[in-house]
């Protein structure tokens, strides 16, 4: 039975501030499952804590809402424990970034294939607004006693230096091209990157939907553009063709370049692809021949009761 | 027929292949028909300081080490330093003649502290600091010295193989020193050349050198040295006995329980089991294709601890294998999985605390750190097993309370496990029985993971289940998985997890829950590895006419007061044997059953106990002249 949009939405109330741009967010999440027609009982979302850790309630599929922090490592672990599910971590950059980010960068050397989304937004709004990983020095937001005294993390920069496959930026409120994104970073075989922004309505009064809509800035012929711009209709070639030291590294550093943008031009789109490196579930295949086929969840583990695992041999080599 | 109870020691700089000579003796001794325990000490060190092996041999069963060294094999002078004093009088001493004008400060190794408790003694005893100086008082000990000179035995082998190579090997001198004890003892030489060639019969090069090597110094001893009051002959082995590394019980035990994940972060001594796991990854199942174990390194426990989670959702039974250090990162998870009511297991291979504390040494530090893990309440198993040949069996039990009462289990266990050999029955995997409770195989329309039901525990589906779609939260939640904040609600479901807890101590026996060696006028409690020094010391004084009691506490947490207490009531002295600083054991007693320990046999240097440190506190205890706390210092 084709699946619709209305599929999976759960009756959740949803208590995100009433122009929050998670809502985009989420849309573009049940856009993009129904699209591919994904069953809801063979995809999971996992997701941090924050506001965008409601995500997975809003969602109808399995739905596991984990600690701050650390949602790669319980979708990481059912990932490889049931290879067949459909995988997508969410959580905010806080907690990716923040709290999170040894988890990101080991995620990377992984490549488990499977899907993670940021939320960025600057602040950490279900705690009252305080300056999150990717607010850049020097700036206060409105809840900020004294301007933000640490250095920005860039989302994009440290996906592609820590080996993450597929890079890609959104914006929430392009929801139909959020959608487009996540259903490439979700086929994408390997461990997919997506940076999305998201305005906080409530406590980032600097990256606002109109500071982002560039209603602030006037060119030269009194034209407001906006500060977002697609890198596919810039001709932006991010995907890694073939298997080469010199193509790899090109490709990277122009990624790389490119996620230092930011300003008055603010990039989105895939800033970086490459299907040729093994995900993980490809190099666990190489050392256990059938775990495609027989992956720890699949696996029978007794016989009327008791065990069905044959260690004799161990035991016969321990024996004296 | 004479009663056989030998202890070897032989130590060594750490990477100077103590533990393979060590293997190769308890290899030989258990192939003879001897029951093993012995137990490796070492420092957190990769190469150079002292590590030492001991190897306690007999005709019995025996579960714990000795204070006396019988025979003590070195091939340099720090063993010869830390040790001496423990050989027995009538043991011996094989060690290397070369190093007999070494000074103590010629060891770089040996530490400030101990090398002052030594020149102390020396200087009473009027004897240089050397390596004569301590022979001098092994002698006048009444111990037997056995020199020889390992270069010049290099050499001779060297010149007789025509192998000029040979001459500069020193790392052969472990194969020489195992090789001069069991020519010493009169084990036979042909089970000595069989051991050498299993152990190396990768490399049939190495083998053969090795088998050169031992085959002359094993001669040597027979021929050169002066006869010994000791020797090992012969004895019936007893069919189906498995000479096992303490890491091996709760690895194989997973293995047979249907464990089929467990991520971890390299920690000592939990690394091991891990490891071992992995090596032998790859499972053949009987009328099935092969099945795996996916063994992943993470990047810290708190992801080792999030992937068990992660996968225990999929309906895989998963486990993680840490230390203390390493649990403590996983607490903040533990709770989620207690407030989702996630069924894993974690293997906690307790070592000496606070914080780093001694990462290379024994301990039972963390049982209220376990018992208390994760902020909130929420139902929890800890469980410890006693004995190595317990923890496979323990293992299996560990995954079935997991998927019976949704709770995470953890199995307590520590280094003392970890670094030992010991000789037991073959594990039978068919004892393991395979329970996963609620788990379904297929979902009715409606599903809520969380449902009130009579007893507590609900119906559990797995993520990728059809139609099973559950939500999970840390936060408070609804039968579905949703999160709600309603007091009515939050009460409801607090009662439910926390009715766990009950339905625990009503549905997993007695037995499993407390062993009890016998109720006497004097007790003892106590638990995990110290089983193993109490169950021997006791015996020892049951020879002397003194019947001590002994119950094992096994399920920790939730504490068995009711039957525990029935067992106890009429006691008249309960002493708590346990290796930590301030009786765990006894605090968790006196909080669940209000009644006050009357002594405390404890340790806590890093060394695990022998029974004849317990023996001589309960002689102590029951002659009226023990104190309250008695503190054990045995080993170096």
């Amino acid at each position: 039975m084709a699946l619709k949009l209305a599929d999976y939405k759960t009756d959740v109330h949803n208590d995100w501030c009433p122009g929050c741009g998670d809502f985009g967010i989420v849309n573009a999440i049940q856009m993009a499952l129904a699209e591919m027609g994904i069953q809801r009982d063979k995809a999971a979302m996992f997701s941090g804590i924050g506001c965008s850790g409601k995500t997975s309630h809003f969602i109808n599929t399995y739905g596991v809402h984990t600690l701050h922090g650390r949602v790669l490592t319980f979708a990481q672990g059912a990932k490889i424990a049931n290879p067949q599910l459909t995988v997508v971590a969410v959580g905010g950059d806080g907690d990716g970034l923040g709290i999170g980010a040894g988890h990101f960068v080991a995620a990377g050397r992984r490549n488990v294939d499977m899907t993670y989304i940021i939320f960025d937004n600057g602040v950490y709004g279900l705690t009252k607004g305080q300056a999150s990983p990717t607010l850049k020095l020097g700036e206060k937001t409105k809840s900020l006693p004294s301007p933000n005294t640490n250095s920005n993390v860039n989302p994009i920069g440290l996906a592609i230096a820590s080996g993450f496959t597929f890079v890609a930026r959104g914006y929430s409120y392009d929801v139909r091209h959020l959608k487009d994104l996540i259903i490439q970073a979700v086929q994408h075989k390997g461990l997919s990157f997506l940076d999305i922004l998201q305005p906080c309505p409530t406590y980032n009064d600097l990256n606002t939907r109109d500071w982002y809509a560039g209603t602030d800035l006037v060119d030269e012929a009194q034209k407001r553009h906006s500060r977002i711009y697609k890198l596919e209709e810039q001709s932006f070639e991010p995907v890694v063709h073939y298997d080469s030291e010199v193509e790899v590294n090109e490709k990277l550093s122009q990624a790389l370049i490119k996620s230092l943008e930011w300003g008055n031009k603010i990039p989105i789109g895939v800033f970086y692809k490459n299907g040729l490196i093994s995900p993980y579930t490809q190099r666990l295949k190489d050392k256990i021949p059938n775990y495609l086929e027989n992956p720890p969840a699949k696996q029978n583990i007794s016989k009327n009761g008791h065990s069905n695992t044959d260690i004799s041999k161990i035991l016969d080599s321990l024996e004296v | 027929m004479s009663f056989v109870d030998f202890t070897w020691l032989i130590g060594g700089p750490q990477g100077s292949g103590v533990e393979s000579a060590a293997n190769i003796f308890s290899k030989v001794c258990a192939e003879m028909g001897y029951q093993i325990f012995g137990k490796r000490e070492f420092y957190s060190n990769i190469k150079g300081e002292h590590s030492y092996f001991t190897v306690r041999v007999a005709d019995k069963k025996i579960h714990s080490n000795v204070n006396d060294v019988t025979l003590m094999t070195s091939f340099d002078a720090e063993t010869l330093f830390r040790h001496y004093e423990e050989v027995m009088s009538g043991g011996g001493i094989i060690y290397d003649s070369d190093l007999e004008e070494t000074k103590t400060d010629a060891v770089h190794t040996l530490d400030a502290p101990f090398k002052e408790r030594l020149h102390k003694k020396l200087e009473l005893k009027n004897k240089p600091f050397t390596i004569a100086g301590i022979l001098e008082v092994a002698k006048e000990n009444g111990v037997k010295l056995f020199p020889v000179s390992f270069r010049s035995i290099l050499e001779t082998l060297s010149e007789e193989t025509e192998n000029p190579r040979l001459k500069g090997l020193v790392r052969m001198f472990n194969v020489i020193g195992v090789s001069l004890s069991l020519g010493l003892v009169k084990m036979p030489p042909d089970t000595l050349q069989q051991t050498i060639e299993s152990i190396f019969s990768k490399k049939p090069e190495i083998a053969k050198i090795n088998q050169q090597t031992a085959n002359y110094s094993y001669n040597f001893a027979t021929a050169k040295f002066e006869s010994f009051n000791y020797a090992l002959p012969r004895t019936e082995k007893e069919l189906g006995t498995i000479l096992v590394q303490g890491f091996q019980g709760t690895a194989l035990g997973k293995m047979a329980s249907g464990c089929r994940f467990q991520p971890y972060y390299p920690i000592t001594p939990a690394s091991d089991e891990s490891v071992y796991l992995e090596t032998n990854e790859i499972l053949e199942i009987i009328d099935d294709r092969p099945g795996s174990t996916a063994v992943i390194q993470t990047e810290d426990e708190i992801c080792a601890m999030g992937m068990t989670i992660g996968s225990a959702l999929t309906g895989t039974r998963s486990a993680t294998c840490t230390s203390g250090p390493g649990f403590a990162l996983m607490t903040e998870m533990l709770g989620w999985a207690g407030m989702n009511e996630v069924p894993v297991v974690i293997t906690n291979y307790q070592r000496s605390g606070p914080s780093t504390g001694l990462p290379t040494r024994h301990g039972q530090d963390d049982l209220l750190f376990s018992v208390y893990a994760g902020h909130g309440d929420f139902p929890k198993i800890v469980y410890a097993s006693g004995e190595i040949e317990e923890s496979f069996y323990d293992t299996g039990n560990c995954f079935n309370y997991a998927d019976i009462f949704q709770v995470p289990v953890i199995h307590m266990m520590d280094k003392f496990h970890a670094s030992s050999v010991i000789t037991c029955k073959r594990f039978d995997p068919q004892k393991i029985s395979i329970n996963r409770g609620k788990l379904l195989e297929k979902v009715d329309d409606d599903y809520r993971r969380f449902e009130f039901t009579d007893d507590g525990v609900s119906p559990r589906s797995r993520l990728g289940m059809d139609n099973g779609i559950f939500w999970n939260t840390g936060d408070e939640s609804d039968e579905s998985g949703h999160i709600s904040e309603d007091p009515v609600l939050r009460v409801k479901m607090m009662d439910k997890r926390m009715s766990r807890l009950d339905l625990i101590l009503k549905n997993i026996p007695n037995t499993e829950q407390a062993v009890s060696f016998g109720i006497e006028e004097y007790s003892i409690i106590s638990w995990g590895s110290t089983i193993g020094p109490v169950l021997d010391a006791i015996d020892l004084l049951k020879k002397e006419g003194i019947s001590i009691g002994l119950i094992q506490l096994k399920l920790l947490n939730p504490f068995p007061s009711d039957y525990v207490n029935s067992l106890l009531k009429d006691v008249k002295t309960i002493i708590d044997i346990e290796a930590n600083h301030s009786g765990q054991l006894g605090k968790l007693f006196k909080q669940n059953i209000g009644r006050d320990i009357d002594y405390f046999i404890l340790k806590y240097s890093g060394r695990a106990m022998t029974s004849t440190e317990v023996y001589d506190s309960l002689k102590k205890i029951v002659q009226n002249k023990a104190n309250k706390r008695e503190v054990l210092m045995h080993g170096a």
